[in-house]
């Protein structure tokens, strides 16, 4: 015979359960994890050299993952800080995923870390649609990607807890209009602090840090609108009994996680 | 793409769901996607297919739903289709204390399949 069956499955649950876990675990040890995203090359290992270097210098225990479809490159840069690196090789995959990530922490990330940085695959689209158990999710774009990347990319921008703008030593020279490009990050994400950065002019020194450590230490977190949603409006009655409840990500209110149902 | 991820994990709660339940074959499955869950129906509907190669999904059909997004401002009581680019600030006060009503789903909503077996009726059937 033929049924026809209500699944009413979010495609993304396993991914978003696994990072719920995740984050409860590692908060549970007093570590929090940074979601660096953006496309290729807008200097996200560049940003994070500077700021894990700081915070060696500070005394605060970090550490960094770096992944990416191929070479170890990140990582040597990286590990200049001093402080814990590990490179992910993605086998082809164009982000990383929680269970993943949980995967690659077993044995590697020391327990009295803070801080994990994390460098997602260069890309702005895919790991935009999993949530990684971040506390603070970080999208980067360089003045030379143009005004309009926060409307090409909206999922992207949309679910940043954290916006920054790189290179701005060479802002002038390549005509960034900054009030531009914040006006398109408020279209998708109302309210979200955009934060200018140069590690070439020194700019922004240490924001990285402070605003990861702040987020950690339990300090306020921008809660975008794409991840308010109201579960009872649209949800009523159709929810299976093994979907994940409302009360569930509630709980997780500001985590990105891209299926909520 | 992300689009095979999201295909594998489609098939895999859909053999999830029917295996146990006897099923033999599916044939079809039913996805919505918003406008605003980041991905490409048409990409999707490539990788689908070769997920299901080999399993007891093999041949079956996606039939995707785009669902529109749409926000409500809070303080004005007003909702509207946010478009693409989304406009999520409210277009009537300008303010940020909005909510998403729909956009980002990513979620199975039916799949219809076949089985050999006497009817168990379970409060999923129809
Ligand atoms: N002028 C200037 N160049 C920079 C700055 N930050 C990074 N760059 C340059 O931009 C290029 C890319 O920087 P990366 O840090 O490798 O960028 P990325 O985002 O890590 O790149 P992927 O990991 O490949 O996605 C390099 O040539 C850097 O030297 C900056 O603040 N100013
Ligand atoms: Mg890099
Ligand atoms: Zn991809
Ligand atoms: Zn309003």
């Amino acid at each position: 015979m033929c049924r026809v069956i209500d699944l009413q499955q979010a495609v993304l649950a396993k991914n978003d359960a696994c990072a719920h876990t995740l984050r409860e675990d590692l908060a549970a040890r007093g570590t929090a994890v940074v979601n660096l995203l953006s496309s290729p090359g807008s200097g996200k290992t560049a940003l994070l050299e500077r700021e894990l270097t700081l915070a060696r210098s500070r005394g605060v225990p970090v550490a960094a993952l770096t992944a990416d479809l191929a070479t170890e490159n990140d990582a040597v840069r990286l590990a200049r800080s001093g402080v814990p690196v590990k490179q992910v090789l993605t086998d082809g995959l164009c982000h990383l995923e929680a269970e993943m990530l949980g995967g690659h922490l077993d044995g590697w990330l020391p327990s009295d870390t803070r801080l994990l940085f994390v460098e997602n695959v260069g890309n702005l689209v895919c790991p935009a649609s999993y949530d990684l158990g971040e506390t603070l999710r970080i999208v980067l774009a360089s003045v030379t990607e143009g005004e309009d990347k926060p409307l090409k990319y909206p999922t992207a921008f949309g679910l940043a807890h954290l916006v920054v703008v790189t290179k701005t030593d060479i802002a002038r020279a390549v005509g960034f209009d900054e009030a531009a490009f914040r006006a398109n990050v408020e279209r998708v994400n109302p309210g979200v602090e955009v934060v200018l950065t140069s590690v070439r002019g020194g700019e922004g020194d240490g924001v990285l840090l402070d605003r990861a450590l702040a987020a950690r230490d339990g300090g306020p977190v921008h809660i975008p609108v794409m991840t308010r949603q109201s579960h009872h409006v649209h949800d009523v009655g159709h929810r299976h009994p093994h979907d994940r409840g409302t009360a569930d990500r509630v709980a997780d209110s500001g985590a990105v996680g891209s299926s909520r149902s | 793409m992300h689009e095979m991820s999201i295909a594998l994990a489609v098939v895999d709660q859909v053999e999830s769901a029917a295996r146990p339940d006897g099923a033999t074959g599916v044939s079809s499955v039913r996805l919505e996607i918003g406008e605003l869950a980041g991905v490409v129906p048409d990409a999707l509907a490539f990788s689908f297919q070769l997920a299901c190669e080999g399993t007891v999904l093999a041949g079956a059909e996606l039939i995707t739903e785009a669902v529109v997004a749409r926000a409500r401002c809070i303080p004005c009581a007003e909702s509207w289709p946010v478009g693409m680019p989304p406009r999520l600030s409210c277009p009537g006060c300008g303010g940020a204390s909005v909510e998403l009503l729909s956009g980002r789903e990513l979620r199975i909503a039916g799949v219809s399949w076949h089985d050999a077996q006497v009817p168990t009726p379970t409060h999923e059937e129809r």
